[in-house]
């Protein structure tokens, strides 16, 4: 028995093609089957190692998710491990993990069983933190988080705000557990819920469980999940299909990424359930292809979970079958829409369907199929093995549970947020977000991405729940939270997720298709100070009828960024139309920079950095800008220590 | 007869990895929706998907080419024409407009006198715009070769367009 997924001797008989209905209580409590100490001893030890680290057994957990990655992480977990075993130290585990969720903060290391938080760690940081800290139980007090507000330094990352705050179910395991070893999701009760589901429910009980818990579907439009299995679960048919949606495209959003690379085995399980639930025994993962890092892990899970007999025929003993294949995405935003996900999946462009059929009645290869987002399937698990009751103590009375929410902009702290629904956005933006960055005024919060909608000041205390953000003209969507301040135009804005939306349109249908071209050259000349006085009734007008008559949810919520911009802040627009003025000095086109000539000490730095040579002026003659010329990049006004460029 | 490149380099091209399209081919005969991963793979190997290899899957997989050309058109990741020796993709999310792309991508485009979408003439980098790489805590983003850098401005993109060659 090397790790705890194995058999701890010969006498346990579990393998994937002989599975033992005990298997995954047996790693939690075992042996079952037979009297042996030693067996007994060697799992508690493993167990321990994993669960328990102490002064003596430290654990070192380094974030290793796509942020942190792309920081240097992986050479940090290298040179930890080369510099502890040259020092003869093999008590301390490195690992590496997934999504700690403080990316901008990365690459970030936590240090069990103080919980000591580093941050920004360097490859020259490792031989001190070995030597300081794993040894000698110091703090290396450099590198630990300081408080944007308070200046204060966090002793472990539970007093850290961003943490603080949070109510981490989905994300626990994030950041704790090496995400390519089962053994660690076994340890942390992985599959229990679904031994508890396949051995002593009936489908229908398990339908009915996720039902009472009140889940709704996190892909955003907050579909009740256990009506969705239990439409699927009546209609007729032998084969049916589950699938998970990780085609994750919003801009902004990245708690699914999070999920798939820090816990890829809590999505299996739920897929596992759902399929128990449904009747399925085939199952696709569609993940996009901007996730290598992902898809590996995924890969990694599922073949760990086949060698384990949890994936595969008569899945413990139970005459249960299922398999699972991941599908890659190849780079289309409509394909996160279900139905252009499945033709995606048959090989085909990837274009809506006109519902009904419903993929619950006919989906997959016209077979009854039941789609849910990561999250979705993530939360499954929670809710089998901890019960209904526990989880329902979470949320509101009509949003269940916990939300991630990428937490992203002009913020302190920028990263994935755990909170229970019915948190106030002023408490995620303040609290755990801590503030604008730079002391700059907070504008607006974007939320939902594409399909969603900005909120301006005077909204932040409303309870974050489904029904809530929706009446305000926002929506749950993917869970981005993309915090604006006071230098971001909010029609630019607009702008940007029309340009987005546009793009991303399959073309199927006229009202997308033209619909939101029409609206983004409207956007586009408001922008560049040639708007009409027309403009906004025709904007309106369009948005709506688009919003009527689109095929799918991409056309129907494409205009909900420009009708909640246009419902809060209708000044701007009238401000770039009428006044030819952009408040927040963000549209270029209705830039200009002067020099000012009582404050121009004639230095000549500003011409030095000026990237296309239109400021001239010399010791004698004063600096002028040449404004046909002016790219309007700014780097004069950041050069100048005199405030002599103005900006109008 | 390719009109998108010289037609008798192609010819040179598709020879040399014939057989690993036909690895690719005969692994999923026989599957159904084999037509997108084929497609991923057989990029994988050319790095672009040639008109010789378009035709070469439709008859291997028995599916119209039009069908094969839909969907390679309709997909973001598939490309027809080659890139250059390095990829440069820039993150238009929304994370990293607020805090700047464009300045950056706007820098880059100014460097090398190309255009999103376009590569260098001596072949050096191929310029593309992403929707969101997922690293949004790390705004504005890019990657090269696949390799992010994060918190980027427009005065780090000389510096770091120098390391590749």
């Amino acid at each position: 028995m090397k790790v705890l997924a194995n058999p701890c001797c010969e006498k346990c008989h579990h393998t994937a093609s002989t599975p033992c209905s005990d298997y995954v209580q047996c790693r939690a409590e075992g042996p079952l089957c037979h009297d042996d100490v030693s067996c007994k001893q060697q799992r508690q030890k493993l167990m321990s190692l994993i669960l328990e680290p102490d002064r003596k057994n430290k654990q070192v957990l380094v974030c290793n998710g796509t942020g942190c990655f792309s920081s240097g992480s992986q050479t940090l977990i290298d040179l930890l491990r080369e510099g502890l075993a040259e020092r003869g130290i093999h008590t301390a585990d490195v690992r590496s993990t997934g999504c700690h969720g403080f990316c901008e903060q990365g690459p970030t290391v936590i240090i069990e069983p103080d919980k000591t938080f580093y941050t920004k760690v360097k490859a020259e940081d490792i031989s001190e933190i070995i030597e300081k800290d794993i040894i000698r139980d110091e703090k290396v007090e450099r590198l630990l988080y300081e408080d944007p507000v308070s200046g204060k330094l966090a002793a472990n990352f539970e007093t850290v705000n961003l943490f603080a705050k949070q109510k981490r179910i989905i994300l626990d395991n994030c950041g704790k557990i090496d995400p390519e070893e089962i053994s660690h999701y076994l340890a942390k009760d992985g599959y229990k819920g679904l031994a508890k589901a396949i051995q002593t429910m009936s489908p229908d009980e398990v339908v009915e469980e996720v039902k009472k818990s009140g889940l709704r579907g996190r892909g955003g439009a907050g579909f009740p999940t256990g009506l969705k299995w239990s439409l699927c679960r009546q209609s007729e048919g032998t084969k049916k299909y589950v699938i998970c949606n990780a085609d994750e495209g919003d801009p902004g959003a990245f708690m699914d990424r999070g999920v798939l690379e820090g816990d890829p085995h809590a999505v299996i399980e739920g897929m596992l359930i759902g399929a128990y639930a449904i009747g399925a025994d085939e199952g696709y993962i569609y993940c996009r292809a901007e996730y290598p890092l992902a898809i590996d892990r995924l890969k990694t899970a599922i073949a760990q979970a086949e060698e384990n007999g949890l994936l595969g025929n008569n899945i413990l003993n139970s005459g249960f079958n299922f398999k699972l294949k991941i599908k890659a995405g190849a780079g289309a935003f409509v394909c996160g829409e279900e139905t252009a996900l499945i033709v995606s999946i048959e090989g085909k462009r990837g274009m809506p369907t006109v519902r009904p059929p419903y993929p619950a009645v006919k989906g997959l290869w016209g077979k009854p199929t039941n789609i849910n987002n990561v999250e979705t399937w993530a939360n499954v698990p929670y809710i089998l093995r901890n019960g209904t009751d526990w989880y329902t103590q979470f949320g509101t009375e009509k949003s269940k549970g916990t939300k991630i929410f990428a937490l992203t902009g002009k913020v302190n702290n920028t990263g994935l947020v755990e909170v229970p629904m019915g948190i106030t956005l002023r408490d995620i933006i303040f609290d755990i977000g801590g503030g604008i960055k730079d002391g700059n005024q907070f504008k607006a919060v974007q939320i939902g991405g594409p399909s969603g909608g900005c909120l301006p000041e005077e909204m932040l205390d409303i309870e974050v729940d489904y029904d809530n953000l929706t009446a305000a003209g926002a929506m749950v969507g993917s869970g981005g939270l993309v915090i604006l301040d006071n230098t971001t135009c909010m029609v630019d804005i607009a702008r940007f997720f029309l340009s987005f939306t546009q793009k991303e349109s399959c073309g199927k249908c006229t009202p997308c298709r033209e619909g939101t071209k029409r609206l983004l050259e409207i956007l586009v000349r408001i922008t560049k100070g040639e708007g009409q006085a027309e403009d906004l009734n025709t904007l309106e007008n369009l948005a709506k009828v688009i919003k009527r008559t689109s095929l799918c949810g991409l056309g129907q919520t494409a205009p909900n960024p420009l009708l909640a911009t246009l419902r809060y802040f209708r000044h701007e627009y009238e401000a770039h139309i009428f006044e030819k003025r952009c408040p927040a000095h963000a549209c270029t086109a209705l830039m200009e920079y002067t020099v000012d000539n009582e404050k121009c000490k004639r230095c000549g730095q500003c011409s030095k950095v000026c990237p296309v040579g239109c400021i001239t002026g010399d010791k004698e003659t004063p600096y002028v800008i040449d404004t046909q010329k002016c790219i309007k990049c700014g780097a004069c006004l950041k050069k100048c220590k005199f405030n002599a460029i103005s900006l109008a | 007869m390719c009109k998108c490149c010289d037609s008798k380099q192609e010819a040179v091209f598709a020879d040399s990895n014939q057989h690993r399209l036909n690895e690719i081919l005969s692994a999923y005969q026989g599957h159904d929706g084999a037509l997108i991963p084929v497609l991923q793979e057989a990029q994988e190997v050319y790095g672009y998907l040639p008109e010789a290899v378009m035709r070469a899957i439709a008859k291997g997989l028995k599916i119209p080419e039009a069908k094969v050309f839909g969907v390679v058109t309709f997909y973001a990741q598939f490309r027809l024409k080659p890139t250059g020796r390095n990829l440069i993709r820039v993150c238009m999310g929304t994370a990293c407009h607020v805090r700047g792309a464009q300045k950056v991508l706007s820098e880059i485009e100014r460097e090398l006198a190309i255009v999103a979408g376009e590569t260098t003439a001596d072949q050096r980098f191929t310029l593309e715009t992403v929707a969101c790489i997922g690293a949004c805590g790390l705004a504005p983003v890019m990657t090269i070769n696949g390799q992010v850098f994060g918190n980027m401005n427009s005065g780090l993109v000389s510096d770091i367009l120098k390391r590749f060659k």
